[in-house]
């Protein structure tokens, strides 16, 4: 009886887990399929091998090649990471642990604009950076993550920081250190599973992005991989399907290699910090 | 720990009265003041630059005809007439509320479904529980990107993957993409394919749910049924309301799978003009900023709205084991 209802569990998870990952194998070995197989072929497995795919996809773009998109990417993806991480953490040393006039009125608008959807700032916020000439350059997709606007990683931090036992803080004041010093000896090297876990989310959510660089980013030389991968359904046509398909595949490795990386930070980090709230 | 205790008398493990009350405007007190406001400094300035300056902007904007192409002199006041045009004479606008809502009240409870049942699920495996987890948490990563937007569209097209497949079984599938009674259905799908992000959090909210309650229950001979929706389920109502609350706002805020899926259109026939994609257009196809700018107001406070219903309703079906918040 039990053992009939662990098999049948076993096997419903193990469907689930084919339907999860079916378009993420189907879209590998797509890529791989030569321009006539990927019409005709709708399996799974490639009939054989051609990378021919990888090396039209790359230079696809006239004019502009994906070593740019990449480059564009990673370099707004990397900025992000500095940024979040700099900012969000001096934000939630002062929302965690110093006290001072108005500390509980910000913390409470901090939580209302991490409910604030984007969509209803980019008009506003276009309109300012157009007036700046930031418009085709990454600044407004950075600037605003050097003020801590992200406010889901200043709140993550500020669950983890106040779980760091108050005694070090005490400790240290004993020894004669400010805020500052403690700040810099003793929370900030303490902090450091919160500051990976925001590092991690940073890339990933900004290598995904494509609303804001849809918006700040016209010109094809200033693309990044998303707004790029776009390109190859303009221009409709069924040769471009396995090319689309191989830069698609690239796109989602940086993720992919992230998730291999840390997935017991990642799943840790989002059960405990998702908990608390 | 006595020397720690004395320097801050407001410790809680130190029951006589604190020796120096008054001393609340000593040097220490006002240099952490200051610093809270050094360290506050980035983020204040962002509050008012980036988001409150933004907000009441573009609730300013909303009263006028701006367009980013002409110059701030040709700018007008044109009172609620963008209001007035939205709620009566707008072609599209309803639509997109329409597809807007339908897209919520379908996608999220079915996601919501997903990963608890998954969750319940893989809550009674011991073996390879972390693997499957991880698994199954990978969407989450992955799905809001262009390049699977692009992987649903190959795969739902009319001749892709999924129609051969179901030709397997001799059905004559649709051309989900381009079919407009089922282009959204797609999106759903994709939306409920990324169940691992709520799951991940269902199923450490039923690590918390004390053991001992399912053995009581079973004492008093309650089936598995009942154990689920007596037990289970008020236990995970606080995890419940975090992951309904949390995938609402998400789910409303949806652009990039609805954007690439449709070409940017929002077709066929408006099928998948969700909220988000009428605000995109009106603001940086047409440029009609101050039209645009009316439009995000309305979803700013229907937003706004849907939060407070929730959380004011919140209180009659979420149970807190300690009788508050944790």
């Amino acid at each position: 009886m039990t053992r009939a209802r662990s098999l049948s569990r076993v096997a419903m998870l193990l469907l689930v887990l084919a339907v999860v990952l079916y378009p993420l194998v189907w879209v590998l070995g797509s890529a791989l399929k030569s321009p006539t197989e990927i019409t005709s072929n709708q399996g799974i497995w490639p009939q054989d091998v051609t990378w021919s795919n990888f090396t039209v996809g790359w230079s696809y773009i006239p004019g502009v090649s994906f070593s740019r998109f990449f480059w564009n990417s990673f370099l707004i993806a990397g900025a992000s990471v500095l940024a979040n991480c700099v900012s969000c953490l001096l934000t939630a040393y002062a929302f965690a642990r110093l006290k001072f006039f108005g500390r509980k009125g910000w913390f409470a608008l901090m939580i209302v604009t991490l409910l604030l959807p984007g969509h209803v700032l980019i008009i506003p916020q276009y309109v300012l950076f157009h007036e700046f000439g930031w418009v085709d350059t990454p600044l407004p997709l950075i600037v605003p993550k050097l003020l801590a606007t992200e406010a889901f990683f200043v709140f993550l931090m500020v669950q983890f920081m106040r779980g760091i036992p108050r005694e070090l803080d005490d400790a240290a004041k004993i020894d004669g250190s400010g805020p500052y010093r403690i700040f810099w000896h003793v929370i900030a090297p303490l902090a450091r599973p919160a500051l990976i876990t925001t590092a991690i989310f940073s890339f990933i959510w900004t290598w995904n992005d494509f609303f804001a660089q849809l918006v700040y980013l016209p010109s094809v030389p200033s693309y990044t991989v998303p707004i790029a991968l776009r390109l190859f359904v303009d221009s409709s046509g069924q040769t471009s399907l396995g090319p689309m398909l191989a830069m698609s595949v690239l796109s989602l490795l940086p993720v992919f290699l992230f998730f291999l990386a840390f997935q017991r930070f990642l799943v840790q980090g989002i059960s405990t910090s998702g908990l608390k709230g | 720990m006595v020397l720690a205790t004395a320097t801050r008398p407001q410790a809680a493990s130190t029951p006589p009265a604190p020796p120096r009350r008054r001393s609340r405007r000593s040097p220490g007190r006002r240099q952490e003041g200051l610093a809270g406001y050094v360290f506050l400094s980035p983020w204040l300035i962002g509050l008012m630059a980036v988001t409150a300056f933004p907000v009441l902007f573009s609730l300013y904007l909303s009263f006028t005809n701006y367009d980013i192409l002409s110059s701030w002199d040709m700018l007008e006041w044109v009172g609620t007439a963008n209001y007035e045009k939205i709620f009566t004479t707008d072609p599209i606008f309803w639509k997109s509320v329409r597809v807007t809502l339908t897209y919520a009240l379908i996608a999220i409870p079915l996601k919501l479904t997903a990963s608890l049942g998954v969750a319940l699920l893989l809550n009674r495996e011991r073996r390879g529980i972390g693997l499957f987890r991880s698994a199954f948490y990978l969407p989450s990563l992955l799905g809001g990107s262009v390049a699977l937007a692009l992987v649903w569209v190959a795969i739902f097209n009319g001749e892709g993957s999924f129609n051969s497949f179901l030709s397997l079984f001799g059905i004559q599938g649709e051309p989900w993409i381009n079919d407009p009674d089922w282009a959204l259905g797609t999106l759903m799908v994709l939306s409920v394919w990324q169940f691992g992000g709520p799951m991940v959090i269902f199923l450490a909210g039923l690590k918390q749910v004390p053991t001992e309650l399912y053995e009581a229950a079973s004492v008093d001979g309650a089936s598995r049924v009942r154990q689920f929706f007596h037990v289970t389920l008020p236990m995970l109502s606080p995890v419940i309301f975090f992951n309904l609350v949390l995938e609402t706002i998400h789910g409303f805020q949806g652009f990039t799978s609805a954007y690439v899926i449709s070409n940017g259109s929002g077709g066929p026939v408006y099928s998948t003009k969700i909220y988000t994609l009428m605000i995109y257009d009106k603001g940086f196809t047409d440029f009609q900023m101050g039209y645009a700018s009316a439009l995000a107001w309305i979803f700013l406070i229907a937003i706004g709205l849907i939060t407070v219903v929730f959380f004011s309703t919140g209180r009659f079906w979420v149970h807190y084991s300690d009788g508050g918040d944790s």
